[in-house]
């Protein structure tokens, strides 16, 4: 059907109740989510949510236990060689080899990839990743920064049309993280897909699409836009003295999900708006205090999520 | 089925990593060097002044002049004049001497009469090297001491004028020296190319980079050549020392032909690399792929033939052996290096190693998990 083929072109992923546990324990519970080509997915949530065994299971490094789904239109079950030829994925933890240097590193995988020629390939990304100069220079020996621009390297060497990134910019200090995303952009804009976890919320908006899990759950996805608008969170800023006594009242208030500093103001949401009003009323009456109604942060929506599916987990 | 390039980037990676890694490369060199001139040195140097009982039954200048060439070789040492049998046995079984010389009544007209009278010698061959070289040099010794001391008449100079009557206790079936070598090539290589590739696989899951590898388009099959490679030449460079030592330093003939010797040679290399990265794809981490690797090494050393004569052994023990490449390898290496045997006398033994080497390598590919499930 034709019209089925249109919308497949324009998917890089899809997946339906995806479910995986390890030893008993579901770490990943009934995830879908799409992602249309030429996107920058952003994967959010807290560490251990499940983020880096969804990005394994849409590599075919895991099988999943049930559900489906499709990397670049292959099924992540059956057409692994495909998909392998066809994704870059760059690992969490830094995994090329340590005891090669950084041209051996991209020669084996420019080889592994076929590459007509992979002494020439490995040169050339040296040259584009700006590392001339440290060709020879072990793996192991680069800083945070170098190892993550390296793997990043290897993984486009063989121009895949999907890249998973996990956690790319965990641990780098905030120019490499920069140009790190500079980069991904750049990538975007030739049209590769990216689907990239990390656990910075300012990551997330440098993202054109999130999604936010917790506890192996999808608790929200979209546009940041659609993700603040769906959290349906009243949030009011709070100003005045002694806040952090403040924020310890009104934390186990009825209705309050969430209190955060926030600056030299507090956060506090709450996802009933009325009881959320409720609970707070003794406090608006305080005249030390200064409330203002304000737009819910990204932040705020997740903190407030995470405690919903904290309040489901148990 | 197998990609060249994707094969060729594997054993380059492979290659590159070995040598970088200086520890295991000096080991290589190593292991072998300072194992044969160990084991070669310890096992089959000429045994010198083994201790032993004399049990003379009569006192006169012939049997003074035995027990004083007996003594005057570097062979035997006299370390006990015994006065009764029972007393010699006690120091034999006892370790206390390794040979019992019992020069009977009679001994000395015998000799003059030309009656060859016996000498009795009785050896320990727990120890049979030690035993066998002793045994072989004692007829010379003690003919040579007769006619040079006693000034025997012609006629019993051509024969010895007495006769030797050995007998060894313990361990009849005695290995000779000139068989330890061979066994020994086969005995480094199965130790050395084992342990190299049973890490190979478990090492690249604990440095975590096997994340990498998978995620990557590389098939088991191209994995596993790539990684066997490289060792091939390693070992064959092992083999090479080792023979060269071991003609140069022990004299050990090389009777066949030395291309045939190398094929077979590169073939139980391959298969003992081969039984190696199987364990690795078995094996959960690298201690559990080292003591893999000691459990089969063990009746490698054991049933093979190396240690006890193949033949000696108990049924079951030989169908143990016959599944153990260091089995066949033995029989290769003694047929080709001793007996000049071609490879029409050998092709039971050559198809049992391909045999044992593509039913690991099938093992090994099958075990190979592609995900990290
Ligand atoms: N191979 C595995 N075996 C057992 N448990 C695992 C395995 N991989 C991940 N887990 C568990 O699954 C949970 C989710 O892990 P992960 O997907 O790595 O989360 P994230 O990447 O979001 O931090 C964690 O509790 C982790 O301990
Ligand atoms: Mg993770």
């Amino acid at each position: 059907m034709p019209a089925d083929e249109a919308a497949d072109e324009a998917i890089a992923v899809e997946v339906e109740g995806l479910t995986k546990s390890f030893g008993g324990k579901v770490v990943v519970r009934d995830l879908s989510m799409r992602v249309r080509r030429g996107q920058i997915y952003g994967f959010l949530g807290p560490n251990g949510s499940g983020k880096t065994t969804t990005l394994r299971m849409l590599c075919g490094l895991l099988t999943p236990d049930s559900g489906r789904g499709s990397a670049l239109g292959y099924d992540i079950r059956t057409q692994n060689e495909e998909i392998k030829r066809h994704v870059g994925y760059m690992t969490q933890r830094f995994s090329l080899y340590q005891d090669l240097s950084i041209q051996e590193n991209l020669e084996f995988v420019a080889r592994v990839y076929g590459l007509a020629n992979p002494v020439r390939e490995a040169r050339d990304a040296i040259e584009r990743l700006g590392l001339v100069g440290r060709e020879h220079q072990l793996a192991g020996e680069l800083s945070g920064g170098w190892k993550q621009r390296l793997a990043l390297g290897a993984c486009i060497l063989p121009t895949p049309e999907l890249l998973l990134l996990d956690e790319p910019t965990a641990g780098v200090d905030p120019k490499a993280r920069r140009e790190f995303w500079g980069e991904i952009h750049k990538l975007a804009a030739q049209g590769m897909t990216v689907l990239v976890s990390t656990h910075y919320m300012d990551e997330a908006e440098r993202c054109h699409e999130i999604a936010y899990i917790a506890y192996g759950v999808l608790l929200a996805h979209g546009t940041i836009h659609d993700v603040i608008q769906q959290s349906h969170l009243r949030t009011y800023s709070v100003s005045g003295p002694d806040l952090y006594s403040l924020s310890e009242k009104l934390l186990g208030l009825p209705g309050v999900d969430m209190v955060a500093p926030f600056g030299n103001s507090l956060h506090v949401a709450g996802r009933d708006g009325e009881a959320l009003d409720r609970a707070v009323a003794d406090f608006r009456n305080r005249p030390d205090l200064h409330w203002s109604v304000s737009q819910p942060s990204l932040e705020d929506v997740f903190i407030s999520l995470m405690g919903k599916s904290r309040d489901n987990f148990q | 089925m197998i990609d060249l390039s994707r094969t060729l980037a594997m054993l380059i990676k492979e290659f590159v990593q070995l040598r970088r890694d200086r520890l295991t490369f000096s080991t290589m060199i190593f292991i072998p060097v300072v194992q044969l001139l160990l084991f070669g040195y310890a096992i089959n140097t000429t045994p010198r002044h083994l201790p032993t009982a004399v049990l003379v039954h009569e006192e006169n200048d012939l049997t003074r002049s035995v027990l004083a060439a007996l003594g005057n070789t570097s062979y035997f040492s006299v370390t006990r004049i015994a006065r009764s049998e029972a007393e010699m046995d006690h120091w034999m079984r006892s370790g206390e001497v390794l040979f019992g010389v019992e020069i009977p009544a009679g001994f000395e007209r015998g000799v003059r009469r030309g009656d060859r009278p016996a000498l009795l010698v009785a050896a320990d061959a727990s120890d049979p090297v030690a035993a066998g070289t002793a045994l072989a040099a004692l007829e010379g010794i003690v003919q040579t001491a007769l006619v040079r001391d006693r000034g025997l008449p012609e006629s019993i100079q051509s024969v010895p004028a007495f006769e030797i009557r050995q007998h060894r206790r313990y361990n009849p079936a005695a290995v000779t020296s000139l068989n330890i070598v061979p066994g020994l090539l086969g005995t480094i290589l199965t130790m050395t190319m084992l342990i190299f590739t049973a890490l190979s696989v478990t090492r690249e899951i604990e440095r975590g980079t096997m994340e990498s590898l998978l995620s990557m388009p590389i098939r088991p099959l191209e994995i596993m050549l790539g990684k066997i490679a490289p060792y091939v030449l390693i070992g064959f460079l092992q083999a090479a020392l080792i023979l060269v030592l071991a003609v140069l330093l022990f004299r050990v003939p090389i009777e066949g032909s030395v291309l045939l010797l190398s094929g077979l040679s590169t073939l139980f290399i391959a298969t003992n690399l081969s039984i190696g990265y199987t364990f690795s794809t078995i094996a959960q981490n690298q201690l559990q792929a080292v003591q893999m690797s000691f459990m089969f090494f063990l009746p490698n050393i054991l049933l093979s033939g190396f240690m006890f004569p193949y033949a000696g052994m108990p049924g079951w023990a030989q169908v143990i052996g016959e599944l153990l490449p260091l089995t066949h390898y033995i029989r290769i290496v003694r047929g080709i290096m001793l007996k000049g045997a071609s490879l029409y006398d050998l092709h039971i033994d050559a198809a049992a190693l391909a045999g044992l080497m593509l039913l690991a390598m099938t093992l090994a590919v099958r075990r190979f998990r592609t995900t990290l499930d």
